[in-house]
């Protein structure tokens, strides 16, 4: 019962290709030449579907043949008289079938196109550009009231520095931050001062001015929430953000 | 002029009252009601100063003026009457008790009758005790046709010939914010005739940051806390807003897409009006008394800088130039020639004052974390948010202080926990407005010059950086 199955899908199938074939011209083969009555010389086609993919993307093949007794594909070998495979092209290539008969040789040939990477995946570098930004840059913390870099950021520093030197095309925001104690407005002027240390060393560093803005925030938008001294360590800092 | 020390501080020396105080001949008259009632400096050698309480004082060797003030009387039967009595009547009382100047009749002392008309008053019951009045205040209220109509007479009970000092009549559509606002017309009346010509406060509003919609937005309301409503509804941050002195406009610094600006707001237009943007962070507006220029905080150089425009944000002049960040100025507002700011140049911030155009620097506070400096109306105080042992290890407390601008000797207003900042004058000088985080959150909170009738205005969501109007 399932091999009768199989064998109808397989049979609709084919005929499905086989009007796609009639319907699309340009794959059609040749027709067969006019044979001598006896023996009926052996009829093949071939074709694609779909014909044009992008690179590493699969497509099948399906074929088709009468009065052949050995059939043969290009690269793929010997295969049943009629039937179908998926394969995938690394380029565009021409499948060559032979079909032999006692009636003589017929040949078929379906031309598989390899397409260059859909658009969708040119933004991957960039995608990978802000996962390394947020991998490799790192936020720099400050002591109490204070808005020059630690002796212990240096490294951190350096780092951030070396990063946007390597990554020439990337531009970033620095966030001025602060712990909650002292005033609103004193807070906001100290965040800039820390943000613009910030951009004054990257420049030193090497970096444009122009890659680098600045913003603060002061103690209005805190990382942490608790009434600590980790807290508010955590709190008062300079955060890049990349930039879109 | 008398200054009079409060008995419950133990060591305590009295700084005079300084020789401008004193002799400061084209004082007007209103400044001397001002300098007399307000603070006498009493100071205390810095050691004790944390144990000892110190009362300056509105009110010290001033006699209070004894004041009855009786509920109002419906004229008529009409049903609205009781609602907008009790509006009326709560609300004069808490303008005359805010006043800071009078010593109020208690209630439980009034006799059974009380006067709605000039022909019902008995004056030996007034003058005689317990309620031992000078002065009564009273009338009646009363609706017909959606229109309420008050009387108020202001009768001095010991002179018995000529008794009247006032009798006003207003009308108004029958609500109760009109019958707040007539309650505070009459008081500020009262407070003007018996506290030596200077205006009353009931009629002024106070400016603050509210975060109670979600966002940090510029909100307003009556000085008594009455009437809140929100300005803007920007959906960003907003904050220190800043009236100018006609009380037409409002700025404010706003967080935009990529830096802090300041921001103008039409109260009289009811929108934000153009103002140019400095770029960087642009902060803490002030404006100069005669509503002509703004000084700010600007880092649009890289540093936080004092900067200088006209009215609508032109003629750029920078005032500071030294390293560290420079916010927070605010006007002498008796003069306009001088300003008073924050500074980080040396460490932490420190209060300083400059001339208008940015010679002749002064430190006036000399350790701790001290910002927010407000000038008083008679320009020679100021006060500010201190906390004078600041630093890891020295959790002190945040307080407002007062200090005499000529001497730098100053006193402690706060001493009820929590973080106290943002002071500001009232335009009488009499009472200070200020933000304070002693009940749990963040609120806003009156007290009178000399740090006592402390009064909570706000209760929903967070307040901050309160702003009272010029007048």
């Amino acid at each position: 019962m399932k091999l009768q199955k199989m064998k109808w899908i397989t049979l609709v199938f084919a005929l499905g290709a086989i009007l796609m074939l009639g319907a699309c011209k340009k794959k059609v083969a040749p027709p067969p030449p006019p044979a001598p009555p006896p023996p009926p010389a052996p009829t093949a086609s071939l074709s694609a579907n779909p014909n044009s993919v992008q690179k590493g993307q699969p497509t099948t093949l399906s074929w088709q043949t009468t009065n052949a007794t050995d059939v043969s594909i290009d690269g793929i070998g010997a295969v049943q008289p009629s039937g179908s495979q998926q394969v995938t092209p690394a380029d565009s290539t021409t499948y060559h079938l032979t079909a032999k008969g006692a009636g003589g040789t017929q040949e078929a040939t379906a031309r598989v196109t390899v397409g260059p990477p859909p658009p969708a995946q040119t933004t991957g570098p960039s995608a990978t550009e802000e996962e390394l930004f947020s991998q490799s840059v790192k936020d720099l913390y400050f002591d109490y009231d204070k808005a020059d870099i630690r002796a212990d950021q240096q490294s951190a520093l350096q780092g951030d520095a070396q990063f946007l030197g390597q990554h020439s095309s990337i531009r970033a925001t620095v966030e001025g931050h602060c712990d909650e104690r002292g005033s609103t407005e004193y807070n906001l002027a100290l965040g800039t001062s820390r943000a613009e240390a910030v951009k004054s060393a990257l420049t030193q560093a090497g970096i444009a001015a122009d890659r680098v803005k600045t913003i603060s925030y002061g103690k209005e938008k805190p990382f942490c929430n608790e009434h600590t001294e980790e807290c508010w360590q955590q709190n008062r800092r300079a955060h890049f953000v990349y930039q879109k | 002029m008398k200054a009079v020390i409060h008995p419950n501080t133990k060591r305590l020396f009295m700084a005079q009252v300084t020789n401008q105080m004193r002799g400061n001949t084209h004082f007007s008259g209103s400044d001397r009601v001002i300098a007399s009632l307000l603070v006498l400096f009493l100071f205390v050698l810095p050691c004790f100063a944390q144990q000892d309480w110190i009362r300056t004082g509105t009110g010290l060797g001033v006699e209070k003026i004894r004041l009855a003030v009786p509920d109002f009387k419906s004229s008529n039967q009409d049903p609205k009457n009781a609602d907008l009595l009790k509006a009326f009547n709560d609300t004069l009382w808490n303008d005359l008790d805010n006043a800071g100047i009078f010593d109020l009749v208690s209630k439980s002392f009034n006799p059974l009758e009380v006067p709605g008309q000039p022909t019902e008053v008995k004056f030996e019951v007034w003058s005689a005790p317990p309620p031992n009045a000078s002065m009564l205040a009273f009338g009646n209220l009363g609706v017909s046709d959606n229109t309420i109509m008050v009387q108020g007479w202001l009768y001095d009970v010991k002179n018995v010939t000529s008794p009247q000092v006032l009798g006003k009549q207003y009308t108004d559509a029958a609500t109760t914010d009109a019958a707040r606002l007539i309650a505070h017309k009459f008081a500020d009346e009262i407070i003007f005739r018996l506290g030596g010509g200077v205006q009353g406060i009931a009629e002024s509003s106070i400016y603050f940051v509210s975060d109670r919609s979600g966002h940090k937005e510029i909100w307003a309301m009556d000085y008594d806390g009455s009437n809140q409503h929100a300005i803007t509804h920007l959906a960003s941050i907003s904050l220190s807003p800043r009236i100018s002195p006609d009380g037409s406009r409002l700025a404010f610094s706003s967080l935009t897409k990529t830096s802090w600006e300041i921001m103008m707001y039409s109260l009289e237009l009811g929108r934000a009006v153009t103002f140019p943007r400095f770029g960087g962070t642009n902060l803490s507006p002030a404006w100069a008394p005669d509503g002509t220029r703004l000084a700010f905080s600007s880092s649009r150089t890289g540093t936080s800088e004092i900067y200088l425009v006209d009215a609508s944000g032109g003629s750029l002049k920078r005032l500071t130039t030294a390293k560290g960040p420079d916010v927070s100025p605010t006007w002498n507002r008796k003069t306009g020639a001088q300003l008073a700011f924050v500074s980080g140049r040396t460490g932490l911030p420190q209060i300083y004052t400059m001339e208008a155009d940015g010679t002749n620097v002064q430190r006036m506070t000399d350790q701790g974390y001290a910002v927010s400096p407000s000038w008083a109306p008679n320009g020679q105080f100021l006060t500010f948010s201190w906390m004078r042992k600041y630093g890891p290890g020295a959790p002190g407390s945040n307080d407002i202080y007062l200090m005499d601008i000529a001497s730098k000797q100053w006193v402690q207003l706060t001493h009820d926990g929590g973080r106290n900042d943002y002071p500001s004058w009232s335009p009488d000088g009499r009472h200070i407005v200020f933000q304070s985080s002693r009940s749990g959150s963040e609120q806003i909170w009156t007290m009178l010059a000399d740090g006592t009738k402390v009064q909570q205005l706000t209760f929903t969501g967070h307040n901050t950086q309160p702003n009272w109007s010029w007048k």
